[in-house]
């Protein structure tokens, strides 16, 4: 585990967890300083990289009065910040069959009627580690905007952490990734060319060009794949290839 | 942090080299793949081939199989608990269905076994959705155009990549329910990347013949695993969801049939005893076994469970002696290190180069292949490029991506990169990223047939702790659409065995003493290691060391 334990070359920079100090090396995220001052993490660690959002952050530092947030996996520590982790944050989650939903924008006010007391203050904006523009998406949500809400919230990693922050309760995340399944069910276009092929699968179109490559010997089967016709990289969406045994033709 | 001057007149010999490159690419001149008897020879540069980084299993049902040291220390070792103390009469949880894990794979096994009618009861070791379904970002496989490609092309691609060793049923079943799957996300409303047409994007990928990655972005995973986690919410009285309880053993009964699990609530301390009709293992991976010191690239919490418990439960083991390098993984600046980055940006373009700034290798072979080009290019060659930590690595050269699809494709098709690496100080749209192969994803696991069935009635597996599919070798986008083909069919098939092939019977951990008497009928050293893992330590040692009361003395521990 060599690369994850620390490496305790780098010069020592005092922090404060939870109001008690630690010396860490100050390369170090504020998850990996965690580790390194002896807490066996639990919650608030989940990939290491800053996509799942379980390691929400909150920390200040000496001579600012701001309160700032981060995810602990991304960010690396400063002398003399003060942290606390924020791995779980209650909000709740409204029940519903997506498919059923219209998708106008009196969907949110149904599910989350609190969304009208957004004072529009910014806070979640300022809070998210995503840099999303939280703001702005709960103002699409509140003018119906589904398609802005799903676009705007596309890099959400529901930390929580805006949600910890906002004055009116809000619980931005819920908001947003209900409008992303409604956009992506309802207002996307389906896909004409994926229902051929579901089609062509589910009658077996393929099932004996595959029983034949499952029946030949390994030689043979190693010569078709090393000889199998390749899409051009930049070759046009619309390319049809030389062998059209095992492909629809129009 | 931003390259260092040093790097960065390196990445001048990049600069002269690219517009020839980009030249080339336009006119759809490509560095030359290997043959098969290239690939053949180049595998010996990889980790999997390097003998004394394994060793023979010396107890259960794949006795004499030699695996990475790090796996066979966790099999060779005790239960986390001693079944003397549990007492199987006192149930927490009942259930039909038990999902153990809480990825891709469970949730759609959960999504599906409630269509069943079933109740269904999810244990997971972190929260729901925190595993490395998330984290994969390149996107999912498919053959969704089918007026140049069909699951004939996938079969084709899947079995070669896994160098034809792959169970054949089991990849037909992966390429034939691919674009049902694909129609599934939709119908859940996963926000896949698409035109006003409703045309799906799709890309290459390492060994693809057809254009068949479907993403969502770059974070293909996190959107679909969000999706399903939410879909899975909407159903709270049917799918119970227990967080930060792993299963630490699977409960037999005394016909030998799956029939429940000991959970570890890792907060409080508790073992807890779930009775439950049929079983489904989906815990995922085991990259953070560190495998002969590699970096990785996966989930806190994959740490092979589910190969432990499945084992002792009498489920053997497959194609774990081959473990996938992805070739990919962020090396600079340090903080990232072991990062995936996605092999998209090959698919997109990018060449991968050498420290003159040269190519050495086709940027999509198959994955083993194209790492173990890597690593000969900079430990055999010595043409990597110098780390300040001293690690040789490689370019991969993402700027190309711009010029060969236009100003803003690099910031638009991979916008968590480019923010992270803008955080750093560094653009990739306009400087080449340093990679090496980092541990990635775990070929092999229990075996499973084309329903989802193992060797115990009763017992289901799915994703990457089930093992044949993928062969010695997965593609990229298979993973994905592994968990979810496999998922959905398990959820479908525990649901026919709850309802037709269920018998009940007597709790039992009598399969748990067996093995570790065993072990110690056989000598073998287990010293003082306990499995399942769990967690990995990364604490600092030197403070465990100090850790003296780990057991309760007085009122605390
Ligand atoms: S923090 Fe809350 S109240 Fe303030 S703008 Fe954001 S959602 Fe509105
Ligand atoms: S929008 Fe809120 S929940 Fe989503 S990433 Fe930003 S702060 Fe976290
Ligand atoms: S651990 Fe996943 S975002 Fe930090």
């Amino acid at each position: 585990m060599s690369e994850e334990k620390v490496k305790s070359k780098d010069e020592l920079v005092p922090i404060f967890f939870m109001g008690k100090c630690y010396e860490v090396p100050s390369s170090l995220t504020i998850q990996k300083a965690l580790e390194y001052a002896g807490y066996q993490l639990v919650r608030g660690c989940g990939c290491r990289g800053g996509i799942c959002g379980a390691c929400g952050t909150v920390f200040r530092y000496p001579d600012s009065y701001k309160i700032e947030v981060g995810l602990a996996c991304q960010t690396v520590v400063q002398p003399n910040m003060y942290i606390a982790q924020l791995p779980f944050f209650p909000g709740n989650k409204a029940t519903y069959n997506i498919a059923d939903l219209e998708p106008n924008g009196s969907v949110f006010t149904a599910l989350y009627p609190e969304l009208y007391k957004c004072i529009g203050c910014g806070t979640c904006t300022r809070s998210c580690p995503m840099d999303i523009d939280v703001l702005g998406y709960m103002s699409k949500a509140i003018r119906g905007d589904i398609e802005g809400v799903a676009k705007g919230s596309f890099d959400c990693v529901m930390c929580g952490l805006c949600s910890g922050r906002c004055p009116a309760e809000e619980v931005q995340f819920y908001i947003a990734i209900l409008a992303r399944r409604l956009y992506a069910l309802h207002m996307q276009p389906r896909s004409a060319h994926l229902k051929r092929a579901i089609n062509s699968a589910e009658e077996g179109q393929w099932t004996e060009g595959i029983a034949k490559l499952k029946a030949m010997n390994l030689d043979t089967l190693k010569k078709v794949y090393s000889e199998r016709e390749m899409e051009p990289h930049m070759g046009p969406e619309d390319w049809i290839p030389g062998d059209t045994n095992y492909v629809n033709v129009d | 942090m931003p390259y260092t001057p040093e790097l960065k007149e390196l990445i001048k010999k990049v600069e002269k080299t690219r517009p020839q490159r980009v030249e080339r690419k336009k006119r759809g001149e490509e560095f030359q793949p290997m043959t098969l008897k290239e690939r053949e020879e180049i595998l010996q540069y990889h980790p999997d081939f390097k003998e004394e980084g394994r060793r023979e299993i010396l107890v259960g049902p794949n006795k004499g199989y030699r695996i990475a040291h790090e796996m066979v220390d966790l099999l060779h070792a005790k239960s986390r608990v001693d079944p003397d103390k549990i007492d199987l009469s006192k149930i927490d949880y009942e259930t039909d269905v038990l999902i153990l894990g809480g990825g891709g794979a469970g949730t759609a096994a959960a999504l599906l076994a409630r269509k069943q009618g079933m109740k269904v009861l999810m244990a997971t070791k972190l929260r729901l959705g925190d595993a490395n379904t998330m984290m994969a970002e390149g996107g999912i496989q498919a053959a969704s155009k089918s007026t140049k490609d069909s699951p004939y092309y996938h079969y084709l691609d899947c079995m070669g990549g896994g160098h034809f060793k792959n169970v054949p049923e089991l990849v037909e079943t992966l390429v034939s329910d691919a674009p049902s799957v694909i129609g599934w996300l939709e119908s859940l409303g996963a926000m896949l990347s698409k035109d006003d047409t409703g045309l799906l994007s799709t890309m290459h990928g390492g060994g693809t013949c057809r254009k068949r990655m479907h993403s969502a972005g770059d974070i293909t995973g996190a959107e679909i695993m969000r999706t399903l986690r939410d879909e899975a919410r909407n159903f709270p009285t049917d799918i119970k969801v227990i967080e930060f309880s792993p299963a630490v053993e699977i409960i037999l009964n005394d016909k030998g049939h799956a029939a429940g699990a000991v959970l570890y609530n890792m907060e409080t301390e508790e073992y807890l005893i779930v009775k439950a009709k049929s079983v489904i293992m989906a815990t995922g991976g085991s990259g953070r076994l560190h495998i002969q010191n590699f970096m990785c690239t996966n989930h806190y919490g994959a740490t092979a469970d589910g190969l432990i418990m499945g084992y002792r439960a009498g489920v053997p083991l497959c194609f774990l002696h081959t473990v996938q390098y992805h070739p990919t993984g962020a090396v600079f600046p340090e903080q990232s290190e072991g990062l995936l980055i996605t092999e998209k940006f090959r698919g997109a373009g990018a060449n991968v180069l050498n420290i003159d700034g040269e190519q050495f290798v086709y940027e999509r072979e198959p994955r083993d292949i194209e790492a173990s080009a890597f690593i000969r290019e900079c430990m055999v060659r010595g043409k990597g490029v110098p780390t300040p930590g001293g690690k040789p690595c490689v370019w991969l050269d993402s700027p190309m991506i711009d010029m060969l699809n236009g100003e803003g494709t690099v910031r638009k098709e991979f916008p968590g990169k480019w923010i992270l690496f803008h955080r750093y100080g560094i653009d990739i749209a306009k400087e080449p990223m340093l990679v090496f192969p980092t541990l990635h994803y775990q070929n092999g696991g229990l075996e499973i047939n084309k329903r989802g069935e193992t060797s115990v009635p009763g017992l289901f597996a799915a994703g990457e702790v089930s093992g044949g599919i993928h062969g010695q070798n997965r593609l990229m986008g298979n993973s994905l659409l592994d968990v979810l083909v496999y998922g959905r069919i398990c959820g479908v098939s525990a649901s026919e065995y709850v309802k037709n092939g269920y018998k009940g019977g007597k709790l039992t951990l009598n399969h748990v003493k067996e093995f570790n008497a065993g072990l110690d009928k056989d000598n073998v050293a287990t010293e003082d290691r306990v499995s399942p893992m769990l967690l990995p330590d990364y604490s600092n040692p030197e403070i465990r060391r100090k850790q003296y009361t780990t057991q309760y003395v007085g009122t605390i521990r």
